[in-house]
């Protein structure tokens, strides 16, 4: 089996998700049934999104393993890649190569409080994590979510976030930075500071974290000073990647790749390395 | 152990290339490189090492991955199909023990349990390794002391023991027996393995450098990355790819695709952690953009990566390519000793991150 | 070049007591005779490390882009002319520097050495006068300077530094008064067939390691074109990719390289990248009389406009 031959897939679909038109969701599916069986996966994991004649781009895998029959990739336009991908249209053909990566560690996740927080598009696996919670909900305790961004306009899964706040059993919470939109019904404010003052207890649960690094670096002492050990708190890292297996060499941080090792992290194993990223 | 005159040697030599690919130092102008044995190619086994390392006959500098049609009346169009190769066996024969045991060094990138390099590992499997000790080392030659030697067996399916006259083969391994069935000579005499003894000897006393690598990997990784001396010691580096083109242990790659008209290909080349737009983001951001990080990082990666990664020294077989062909200067030698000589309170807890 | 190398010391010294530099640049000794190794300085104790030879071959000028102290560096002819380019172009300004000025003879060629004594390995060499001696493991011989001279300073116009503030020695007679551009017309006299398989033969070995480029002190773009996505230029080591990027790179340096040498001395390879520039030189000297780097009051010869300029191809 060549790790490097993605499987062939087509565009079912492709939603705009923000108001600049910036972010597409792509959704995928496989040509070949026995590649969407190979493609066992879970939330955390990412795949690299092959475009023949530009190249590939590391993309997280947006849809849960409990969507059968399609997969989903929320993808931002920023380079070579990705403004091609974002000119395709519905029905053409690109590869998937994956799944890759480690993924938000599930097994220590069973059992215990979940808190996810997520900024502007990083959201994407968070989303994947919250449909499979959702789907194995007796698996999980309180599920809290504080999701963020800009502005109402650059929030990704407009529907979906909005049909979770209105559920019992997920505790949601959507702030955007500013807006001047009269008919705004939830929060305003920086995520760092809506995590502090709707999270008031840290006892038995994990925190997934992801969003630009700017949210990361208010935000972890904000859980710190909440009593979260570095131990329960969770990161997905983004590098430049091209192999996405661990052999070119080009995404490591200290002695780990975050394309084999990662791209989830406690921040206790991201004490111990290098701070290049 | 078998013992064959140099003419013989050579003539066999030519006879075992009608039916495998040979690899063979040929001179060229002043130097030397590993080309592949033909009629009208003369090999040269009095050489000290080969200007280029042969990492490229199982990892060639550009590689063809896949192709694919971008025609959109062709029902396979945009579904990528692996680009044909020629996987037949091969024997590199005067490879250097350096070479050899770098090729070792490379195998823990390539062959994972996770993943295994399609192409790299097939051409490991299919290629036979004739070493050719060396006798005298060059000053720049320090393979004594990072695990290996001048007369060392890693890596190796045979050994040849360069007497003048002849040489005197040594079997390592299945494949190393298959070579010297085909090639032949007689019986070793006593006197030819007290001279190899005696070649060794010399060729390993040779090697004076005082390489304190133990100190240096007992010293905390976080204790390096934030040594004072990077600054400094990455001054003169011009950051181009030279020591990571011609070192046996480098093997960072680039995946490209490259279209041509209705039709294209995703090819690999070589590429270098010192070149600037290695850890590119497309959103602009660099984690390594200015100098002394990219140098920083290729002795961190040799010296302390690697060696926490997969628990087996550095990655380096000390074959002194990158001391001898760097424009600026820059010796890892001199690296590994001020780092390991460095009076620094190692007692620093982990450190926070930080962007 | 003898009483340089003290001559430098005292003048880097004398510098930083009168607090006129923060850093010095200049070469130590290094382990690899042939390519002494460049520093940088910033402590008076230091200046013992500065010395001179004539394996200096590197343009210390690309040390100086986007530095922002008071600097102080050793300089020759071809070097002073790199950094009035770089003083035109906006990378450094004039106050910042003080140029150490180096009446050079001549700069060993350690190819032609390697090729006369069969790729022994050379341990030390050891100066004196017109002549140097190569000592390896057993083996030892003196040769004549002037035979193993590289080929940009076998027909060097400018060996004294055209902009300086203080020299170490008296300046030497250049060679020609005029430049010379020999090797160009030989390949000119070809025939369209002969020249491509002169250029096939020259770029064949080139392994796209970018040392030319980057030791280069005109070429400190922020993004290289052959970094660029968009066009993409081919980054295997095909025949056709090479040679563009060798060929572009030319255009690039059109009227700017000062022939210091340093491209084709950290070649690895022995690629002669010198002389597709030193052709559009050449273009440049006969069409606009133009020579690189010599006054700091004109500006650059492609990017200024006068009217008398040479347009019969309109």
């Amino acid at each position: 089996m060549n790790p490097y031959l993605p499987y062939p897939a087509r565009i079912e679909r492709i939603i705009v998700e923000t108001d600049d038109r910036n972010i597409r969701t792509y959704r995928l599916s496989f040509l070949y049934p026995e590649h969407e069986k190979k493609f066992q996966f879970l939330p955390g994991q990412f795949a690299e999104i092959s475009v023949p004649g530009r190249g590939e781009v590391p993309i997280g895998i947006a849809s849960s393993p409990t969507e059968k029959g399609y997969l989903l990739f929320t993808v931002n336009k920023a380079g070579y890649v990705t403004s091609y991908l974002h000119n395709m249209k519905e029905g053409d053909i690109i590869g998937i190569r994956g799944p890759l990566g480690r993924p938000y560690p599930w097994e220590r996740m069973e059992g215990r409080n979940i808190l996810i927080v997520g900024g502007g598009f990083a959201f994407t696996t968070l989303r994947s994590s919250i449909v499979y919670m959702l789907e194995n909900r007796r698996k999980f305790g309180k599920i809290t979510v504080v999701y963020g961004a800009r502005r109402p306009g650059l929030l990704l899964y407009k529907k979906e976030i909005f049909e979770w706040e209105k559920r019992s059993d997920i505790d949601m919470h959507i702030t955007v930075d500013a807006t001047d939109d009269p008919d705004w019904k939830y929060n305003v404010g920086l995520v760092p500071n809506i995590v502090e003052e709707k999270i008031k207890s840290a006892e038995n649960t994990i925190a997934l974290v992801c969003g630009p690094p700017v949210m990361i670096r208010f935000t972890r002492p904000v859980l710190e000073k909440i009593g979260f050990s570095p131990e329960d708190i969770f990161l997905s890292l983004e590098m430049r990647m091209k192999c996405g297996i661990g052999m070119c060499g080009r995404c490591n941080i200290g002695h780990k790749f975050v394309c084999k090792d990662g791209p989830v992290f406690s921040l206790a194993e991201l004490n111990e390395l290098p701070p290049e990223y | 152990m078998r013992f064959v005159l140099k003419d013989d040697f050579l003539k066999k030599l030519r006879e075992i290339s009608k039916n495998y690919k040979v690899f063979v130092p040929v001179k060229k102008d002043y130097f030397h490189l590993f080309q592949e044995l033909k009629d009208d190619i003369l090999p040269d086994f009095s050489f000290f090492n080969t200007k280029l390392s042969p990492k490229s006959i199982l990892f060639p500098q550009s590689e063809r991955m896949f192709e694919y049609s971008l025609d959109k009346d062709d029902p396979d169009a945009y579904i990528l199909k692996e680009a044909k190769k020629d996987f037949s066996p091969q024997i590199i024969v005067g490879i250097r023990p350096c070479d050899a045991h770098a090729f070792q060094i490379v195998k823990q990138n390539f062959d994972t349990p996770e993943y295994k390099d399609p192409w790299w590992t097939k051409r490991y499997s299919l290629t036979t390794f004739i070493g050719l000790a060396c006798n005298s080392p060059r000053s720049s030659c320090f393979c004594l002391k990072v695990g290996g030697g001048p007369f060392s067996e890693k890596g190796l399916d045979a050994i040849m023991y360069d007497l003048g006259e002849g040489f005197l083969i040594k079997d390592i391994t299945d494949k190393g027996r298959d070579f010297l069935d085909k090639i032949g000579g007689d019986e070793a005499k006593k006197e030819h393995l007290e001279k190899a003894e005696k070649l060794k000897k010399e060729a390993e006393e040779k090697i004076k450098v005082d390489l304190k690598i133990e100190d240096l990997l007992k010293r905390p990784v976080l204790s390096v990355f934030e040594s004072d001396i990077w600054n400094s010691v990455s001054f003169p580096c011009i950051t181009c790819g030279i020591c990571t083109f011609l070192c046996p242990t480098c093997w960072c790659f680039d995946i490209q695709d490259e279209v041509y008209g209705k039709r294209g290909d995703r090819i690999r080349n070589w590429d270098s952690c010192m070149f600037p737009i290695f850890t590119l983001h497309a959103s602009g951001y660099n984690p390594r953009g200015e100098k002394f990080r990219r140098v920083r990082q290729r002795f961190m990666h040799k010296l302390k990566y690697y060696p926490e990664r997969y628990k087996k020294g550095i990655q380096c077989s000390g074959c002194g390519r990158c001391i001898m062909y760097c424009p600026t200067n820059m010796d890892i030698r001199r690296i590994i000793n001020m780092l390991a000589e460095e009076k620094r309170n190692e007692s620093i807890s982990s450190l926070s991150c930080k962007d | 070049m003898e009483g340089y190398t003290e001559k430098i010391r005292q003048i880097a010294k004398r510098l930083f007591e009168e607090k006129r530099i923060d850093i010095f640049i200049g070469y130590e000794k290094g382990t690899n005779p042939f390519f002494p190794r460049p520093t940088l300085i910033s402590d008076p104790q230091e200046v013992e490390k500065l010395i001179w030879n004539s394996n200096c071959g590197l343009n210390l000028c690309t040390y100086l882009t986007g530095r922002k102290e008071r600097i102080g560096i050793v300089a020759t002819g071809c070097v002073s002319r790199s950094i009035v380019n770089h003083i035109i172009e906006n990378q450094i300004k004039r106050e910042k520097i003080y140029i150490v000025g180096i009446p050079c003879k001549g700069i060993i060629d350690y190819r032609k050495v390697l090729r006369r004594i069969e790729g022994k390995e050379v341990l030390r060499i050891e100066e004196e006068g017109e002549s140097f001696k190569v000592i390896c493991d057993g083996f030892e011989e003196r040769f004549k300077k002037e035979d193993f001279l590289q080929e940009n300073c076998l027909s060097c116009t400018h060996p004294n530094p055209v902009i300086y503030d203080e020299l170490v020695a008296d300046p030497v007679t250049p060679r020609s008064e005029r430049p010379v551009y020999k090797d160009v017309e030989e390949i000119e006299k070809k025939s369209p067939k002969e020249k491509r398989s002169y250029i096939e033969q020259a770029i064949e070995g080139c392994i796209r390691c970018y040392a030319c480029r980057n030791v280069c002190p005109h070429c400190y773009c922020p993004t290289c074109f052959i970094d660029e996505k968009i066009p993409y230029f081919g980054k295997s080591i095909d025949f056709v990719d090479t040679l563009t990027f060798h060929i572009i790179r030319a255009m690039h340096l059109a009227g700017r390289c000062t022939d210091c040498g340093s491209c084709e001395r950290v070649c690895p390879m022995g690629i002669p990248i010198r002389i597709f520039v030193k052709k559009l030189n050449k273009d440049a000297f006969e069409l606009f009389s133009w020579q690189s780097g010599m006054s700091l009051e004109k500006g650059q010869l492609l990017s200024t406009y006068r009217r008398d300029d040479y347009d019969d191809f309109i």
